[in-house]
This record gives C-alpha cells, sequence and structure tokens, in this order.
C-alpha cells in the first residue's frame, strides 16, 4: 500500500526525463520549453506561495505570541509580534485555573477520541474488506447506503431526536452520550474498500481458503497487515475530525464536564474574558495533541486527504 | 453398528463444508453489520424521529405531546423573523467564504503542481490551519477583528482610516466570519485539487503547447474542466458544511448564540440550537432540522447546475 502513497509527491521530478530530445531550431525549442513551462515555477508562483504560506501561518503565530505575554502587552496597539517570555507560567495557570477545567477537558478530549478513533478504524476495516473482496446478497444496495450516509448532513437533522433520546435515558453530561453517535462513520468504509481493493491480491484470498482459512482468519492475517498504512491515515483523519467536533458536545455535556473545544468557548465567554492571554494559552493547549500529529505525521496526512480525493 | 461406522467421517466431513459454506455466507452480513446497525440507530431513526417531532407540540420536561400538523413549521416561516433572517445569514456567509476560497484554492493548487524544490514543505505550509479546531480560529479571529485592539482596525487605523465595528453591521460581520472559514480550508482544498490536476495526462499540455497555446489559455482549456468532477464534489461539500455553520459565527460574539445584537450573523443552525438547547423546545426545533436539510438540499442541486454549466461554456 505504501507503493500507492510514495510515488505520487514526485511527479515534478520525473518531468524532467519526459522532457523531449532538443529540437533542431531555436525557435521549436523555444515554444516546447514553454510546454514544459506549466510545470516551471515563475517568480510569481514563488512569491504568491510565500504570501499565502506567511498568511496560513501567521495566525498560528500570532497564538503562541500573546500566549506567552501578559495581557497588558496583548491588548495594546500595536500587538505585540514577538513571543513573551511567560509561556509556561501562563501555561500553569491556565491549567491550574479551576474554573476552565482545561485538564479535565484535555482527559475527556483523548477518551472520546481515541475510543472513536478506534471503533472507527475497526469497524471500516471490517467493513471495507466485505465490500471489496466478498460476494454477497445485497451488496451493491448497502454499499449505496454507505455512500448516501456520507453525502447526507445526517448530524444536523438528528441532533434533535439524538438530544431528545439521550435526556430520556438520562445520559446528559456522560461521555458515552458523546462517543455513541460517532462510532461509526461511511468515509472510512468507503476509503477502506478502495484500499482493500489495491492492496489484497484475489489469489491471496483464495489460496487462503483452500488451505482451510475462515474469513475472519484471512481478515485478521492477511488483510489487516496489508491495510496498516491506510488504517493510520484513516487513524490521523478521524482523530483529528472528532477532536475538533464541537456541536454535539455542547448539545449533551455542561461546564462541569467538558471536551477540551467546550472548555476553550467557556475560557472565553467567563466573565475574565478580558483575560486575552490566558484565552489564547488555553487555546494554544487545545491545539498541542493535533500540533503534534500534524508535525509527526504530515506526510501521511497530506497523501490522505490528496489519495481520498481522487478515488 | 457396522453401517453406521462410515457414517461418521461423511457427516463430519458435511459438517466442515457446511461450517464453511456457512462462513462464505454470513460472515459478509457480520462484517458489515457493526456499520449497520449503528448507522440504523445513530443515523436513520433520528432522520424519521425528527419528522414525528416536528409535527407535534413537544417541549422539554413535558411528556404530554399533542399532533400539531404543520404548525411548527408555520410558526417558523411566519412568525419567527429570526429564522428567515438566519436563512439569508447562512447563505451569505457560505458564498463569501466559498467562492474567494475556491478560487484561491485553484489557483494554489496550480502553483503547487509546478516543478517545486521540497513540494511536501509547501504542501504541509499550506495545510497548517487545518491543525486549529474551529473553536480556536474563531477565539483567534474574534480578536483579529476585534472593535478596539483587533489587528485590521489597528491598521485601518495605520493608514488613515476610520475603526469599523465589525460585529455591528450585517456585511461586516459576514466578511469577519467568512474569513475564517476561507482561512481553515483553502489550504485543504488546494490540496484535494492538486491530487486532481496531477492525473491530467501531461500530453495534453505538451500538445497545446505545441498548438501555441499560453499557460493561461492552458489552465482555462484544459487543467479547469479536467477537474470538474473534484470541483462538483468539493462545491458539494462545501455547501453541505457552509450551511451548517454554527462554531465560527457563535465564536465571533464569545461563544453566545444570539448572532449579535440584531442577530445579524446568527445562522440557521444557530437558530435550531438555541430552540433546543434554550428553550427546550422539541417540536419546533426538528421543524428547523427539516427546513435546514431541504435549503441544503436546493442550495446544493444549484451550486450542481451552476457548476455543471460554467464548465459547459469554457
Amino acid at each position: 500500500m505504501s507503493t500507492a502513497t510514495a510515488p505520487r509527491p514526485v511527479p515534478p521530478a520525473t518531468a524532467s526525463p519526459v522532457k523531449p530530445t532538443k529540437p533542431p531550431r531555436a525557435k521549436r525549442r523555444k515554444a516546447v520549453e514553454s510546454g514544459e513551462g506549466v510545470y516551471a515555477p515563475t517568480v510569481m508562483t514563488r512569491i504568491g506561495l510565500v504570501i499565502v504560506s506567511v498568511l496560513s501561518i501567521f495566525p498560528l503565530y500570532w497564538m503562541i505570541v500573546i500566549a506567552s505575554t501578559t495581557t497588558s502587552n496583548a491588548a495594546g496597539f500595536p500587538p505585540a509580534l514577538l513571543p513573551g517570555g511567560n509561556l509556561g507560567k501562563n501555561i500553569q495557570q491556565a491549567l491550574a485555573d479551576p474554573e476552565a477545567n482545561l485538564l479535565l477537558g484535555l482527559g475527556n478530549s483523548m477518551i472520546i477520541t481515541g475510543t472513536v478513533t478506534f471503533s472507527v478504524v475497526l469497524i471500516s476495516t471490517l467493513g471495507g474488506f466485505a465490500f471489496a473482496k466478498l460476494k454477497f446478497r445485497g451488496s451493491k444496495v448497502l454499499m449505496g447506503t454507505v455512500l448516501f450516509s456520507m453525502m447526507v448532513p445526517l448530524q444536523q437533522l438528528g441532533i434533535v431526536p439524538l438530544y431528545i433520546v439521550m435526556v430520556e435515558l438520562q445520559w446528559l453530561d456522560t461521555l458515552q452520550a458523546v462517543i455513541l453517535p460517532f462510532l461509526v462513520n461511511g468515509f472510512g468504509i468507503f476509503m477502506m474498500r478502495q484500499y482493500v481493493e489495491q492492496a489484497v491480491p484475489d489469489e491471496i484470498i483464495e489460496a487462503a481458503r483452500i488451505d482451510g482459512a475462515s474469513t475472519l482468519g484471512i481478515w485478521w492475517r492477511i488483510v489487516l497487515p496489508a491495510l496498516r498504512p491506510a488504517m493510520v491515515v484513516l487513524g490521523l483523519l478521524t482523530f483529528m475530525l472528532n477532536w475538533n467536533e464541537f456541536l454535539w458536545p455542547f448539545m449533551v455535556l455542561s461546564g462541569e464536564n467538558p471536551t477540551i473545544q467546550l472548555a476553550i468557548r467557556q475560557l472565553s465567554t467567563a466573565t475574565w474574558s478580558a483575560d486575552l492571554s490566558m484565552i489564547f494559552t488555553g487555546t494554544l493547549i487545545s491545539i498541542i495533541p493535533i500540533a503534534i500529529l500534524f508535525v509527526v505525521f504530515g506526510r501521511q496526512i497530506v497523501g490522505g486527504i490528496m489519495e481520498g480525493s481522487t478515488k | 453398528m457396522t453401517t453406521e461406522t462410515p457414517a461418521p467421517p461423511a457427516t463430519k466431513l458435511t459438517w466442515r463444508q457446511k461450517l464453511s459454506r456457512a462462513d462464505m455466507k454470513a460472515t459478509p452480513y457480520a462484517l458489515v453489520s457493526p456499520y449497520f446497525i449503528l448507522f440504523a440507530i445513530f443515523g436513520l431513526f433520528p432522520m424519521g424521529y425528527t419528522l414525528y417531532a416536528s409535527l407535534h407540540s413537544w417541549k422539554l420536561g413535558n411528556p404530554d405531546r399533542e399532533f400539531v400538523g404543520l404548525k411548527n413549521y408555520e410558526f417558523l416561516l411566519f412568525d419567527y423573523e429570526r429564522f428567515n433572517w438566519s436563512i439569508l445569514n447562512t447563505l451569505g456567509m457560505f458564498i463569501m467564504a466559498t467562492v474567494p476560497q475556491i478560487i484561491c484554492a485553484l489557483i494554489v493548487a496550480n502553483a503547487l503542481n509546478k516543478r517545486l524544490k521540497r513540494p511536501m514543505f509547501w504542501r504541509m505550509l499550506v495545510l497548517a490551519p487545518i491543525v486549529t479546531s474551529v473553536v480556536a480560529v474563531g477565539v483567534i479571529f474574534a480578536r483579529i477583528w476585534g472593535q478596539e485592539y483587533g489587528m485590521v482596525n489597528g491598521f485601518l487605523d495605520l493608514i488613515g482610516m476610520d475603526k469599523v465595528d465589525w460585529q455591528a453591521g450585517r456585511f461586516s460581520s459576514w466578511l469577519a466570519i467568512s474569513s475564517m472559514v476561507d482561512w481553515r480550508w483553502m489550504g485543504y482544498n488546494a490540496l484535494i485539487f492538486l491530487a486532481a490536476m496531477q492525473t491530467i495526462p501531461r500530453n495534453l499540455y505538451e500538445a497545446a503547447t505545441v498548438d501555441g497555446a499560453t499557460s493561461r489559455q492552458q489552465f482555462w482549456k484544459i487543467t479547469i474542466p479536467q477537474l470538474k468532477p473534484v470541483l462538483i464534489f468539493t462545491v458539494f461539500v462545501s455547501s453541505v458544511g457552509g450551511m451548517t455553520m454554527f462554531v465560527e459565527p457563535m465564536m465571533f460574539d464569545s461563544g453566545r448564540l444570539l448572532g449579535g445584537t440584531d442577530g445579524q450573523f446568527q445562522t440557521t443552525a444557530m437558530v435550531l440550537v438555541d430552540i433546543l438547547r434554550t428553550h427546550g423546545n422539541y417540536g419546533v426545533s426538528a421543524a428547523a432540522g427539516w427546513l435546514l436539510f431541504i435549503v441544503i438540499g436546493i442550495v446544493a442541486a444549484i451550486n450542481f447546475l451552476v457548476v455543471n454549466r460554467i464548465q459547459g461554456n469554457k
């Protein structure tokens, strides 16, 4: 499977061998070079990319700046543009604040996101394998249902009855109320089906069957190992998505038992919301887990987003 | 007894065969069942139940529910002004958030598709905003657009213009809120467009160059038409995401659900949640959910037609 992700980023490199043999006349040569020119970066390309990169990094950088200075510095104009030395102190103060519940929020978010990610990846490998390699009646209709569920914003429509159910079950303010509706994901099934189709040849499955392997045995011993890279990508995307989920936790959890996102909102609505550097410190803390994943697995995340779109 | 002795191996064999046949037939269903069971409980059931709730007068803490037909829908469309305004607000912010975003994403993707050194480095830079949560974007951008100490106003002041109270006006608040969406999603969409651009056969460009087409012409006549399926997909996803916008406008008003003093940037999702959480009115919020769903369907259909059309003319 790594073969599917690895060669993608290199087309610019493979472009040069394609370069046609030098045409004899100068005019022709110029024309052909400008054909290559579709791929040749101009000065404008570079300037544009630098501007875009600065724009996409600046708010993140500014968050760190404010989180590391004192509030009096943060509020003035011109605003602080260089990091101060207060980051450690601010983080300690934010984590220790009894009203903000940041630590509890971090813990809750870890539990919720971890459970959801594990479940989505597991259920998606099972379903993806079945849809890609097993013949069973109704599989086309069922796969159609999966695709349909990917397209329809069920969350907005389902939020009212799910909320009613949670009220009736007296599950408000419990973590299972947040976790349960997110345990499956149509996109995961779809993605795993595509990967299994490429990564697991039919012959291997046939051979395993002749050797007497059961379907579950084939899933465990052949499909899962082949899917490892895809599982990493799906796990990363699911983790990021659910770490950032706001609406549903907001519906069922209270400020006493928040996810990290709810804790951040509370920070900025609280009466002492004037404390800008505290708010930004909390926001920075909420981003750290995802930022670490992004730095460590950036290549896989970029690859996963690009792979997922062309299929 | 003697006649029975050959029998056991025979039954043993068929038992094994039966088992393996059962495995072939039943296991696929077992493998896909977790998805469908959970989907039925948390996806399908709520959809039907919303319809049921929307036709009843039903409130939190009151077990009596009375069938009222379409009254809840009538209330939202004709009596509750905030609802119609919220649809306008949502549409406005959706357009302001999506159109520039897709145009920028196309340009950036085109730039990333050039022969760059360290392509992965640039891709990660462009994608970096995705590490922030929507709440974090709201916190940061609310300060950037802030009235007193905000960076945008500071800049306006610097070049001698008056400070703007971005929250106060309809259009100005929409602009600030859509900038959050643009910032967070532009790079993501650029990568999706880039992936699609890389699948366009190179010889199309080579042939066009031999025929004397400029880079610009090639972009419009080759790249854009080839991207059609991805464009349709992206516009669809953005329609759904934009029309259910909730967190950005909420955080722009320090986490409140009313969308400013006059609801000038209250989206339909905020109205829904406000009715459900603040007022505990199940029936009306369910009706709001269905109305929003219908609006999303209409918007997605219009977008599909528009994208298809633009392609046809080029």
